[in-house]
């Protein structure tokens, strides 16, 4: 069986609805949150470098490096704001952050 | 290609089991497990995919760098984990109906594209130009016409380096720390003083 951009686009698409469901369904929780938006980000990723490799251009990988680049500085600022936000409240829910609501 | 096929399937089942366990095992470092499995997996499948390069990237960004900054973070902070997971059952079949309908819709479209998209007559994932490894091609493209996005790149670091130290840099009250300035700025009148102490009395510091 052949195996073509179909498939590597089905499993950026699986990867992609396994992340909105993690946070669908894990509300409370900001560090899974987090991992489930890098699970986002690497579909997105998959899926740049399957259409780069069957449309024969590179461009697409250097675009999933930028993305890749952008999603290692959203966890390193995200944690250091889930660190400093632990500090202050003594815990990480998610439903006490409300402190910057009107 | 009956191998390749094998190993695409293979990498492909584990990258979404291993997905899937990171959002409902219940231990957060099980979590983050996880997550470097389901990054390992996918580096596997960007090497069938030919891209090397990137490949080997997200096995030291991630593997080496993001992954093991989760880890640092759920292994220092102190919390009752299983508190938090306590909405799972009560949102898991409307997000599982949800996500369901989602994962096909986009399966269809994306099959829709390949099919009949720009890249139809391709069956074959890109073969090495003329000699140039994977790397070589991304190099010869980004330093030349990607270079002042790879700039801007390195700047988004850079800001993001410098936001994570500001955020978590604390100052403990009470402790004494040397200021130059103020060691510089003294002289004799404001570095001596004289009193005058009365007999048979001491200093009452």
């Amino acid at each position: 069986m052949m195996i073509g951009l179909s498939h590597y686009l089905a499993v950026a698409a699986i990867l992609f609805t396994i992340g909105v469901f993690g946070i669908f369904v894990n509300r409370k929780n900001i560090i899974v949150i987090l991992m489930s938006i890098e699970l986002i980000l690497l579909a997105v990723n998959i899926n740049l470098v399957a259409f780069s490799a069957y449309l024969h251009d590179v461009v697409g990988q250097i675009f999933a490096m930028f993305v890749l680049t952008v999603a290692a500085a959203e966890a390193a600022v995200g944690l250091a704001i889930l660190v400093t936000f632990f500090r202050n409240r003594g815990g990480i829910a998610v439903d006490d952050a409300a402190v910057m609501k009107g | 290609m009956a191998l390749q096929a094998i190993a695409f399937y293979l990498l492909a089942t584990v990258t979404i089991g291993s997905g899937l366990a990171v959002v409902s095992v219940r231990n957060p470092v099980h979590s983050v497990l996880f997550l470097i499995l389901t990054f390992f997996s996918a580096a596997g499948l960007f090497l069938l995919l030919g891209a090397e390069f990137l490949a080997m990237l997200l096995v030291v960004v991630y593997v080496g760098a993001v992954a093991v900054l989760f880890l640092f973070v759920v292994m220092m902070l102190d919390v009752d984990f299983g508190a938090l997971k306590q909405g799972f059952a009560r949102y898991a079949p409307v997000g599982g109906l949800v996500g369901g309908i989602l994962a096909i819709e986009m399966i269809i479209v994306a099959t829709a594209v390949a099919r009949g998209g720009a890249a139809r007559g391709n069956s074959e994932p890109m073969a090495a130009l003329d000699g140039l490894s994977n790397t070589e091609t991304i190099g010869r493209v980004l330093y030349t016409d990607y270079v002042y996005f790879f700039q801007a790149a390195g700047l988004v670091l850079l800001v993001a380096m410098i936001g994570a130290i500001v955020l978590t840099l604390r100052h403990k009250p009470g402790v004494r720390r040397q200021v130059i300035a103020d060691q510089v700025a003294r002289n004799a009148q404001s570095g001596m003083r004289t009193v005058q102490i009365k007999p048979g009395e001491g200093m009452g510091e």
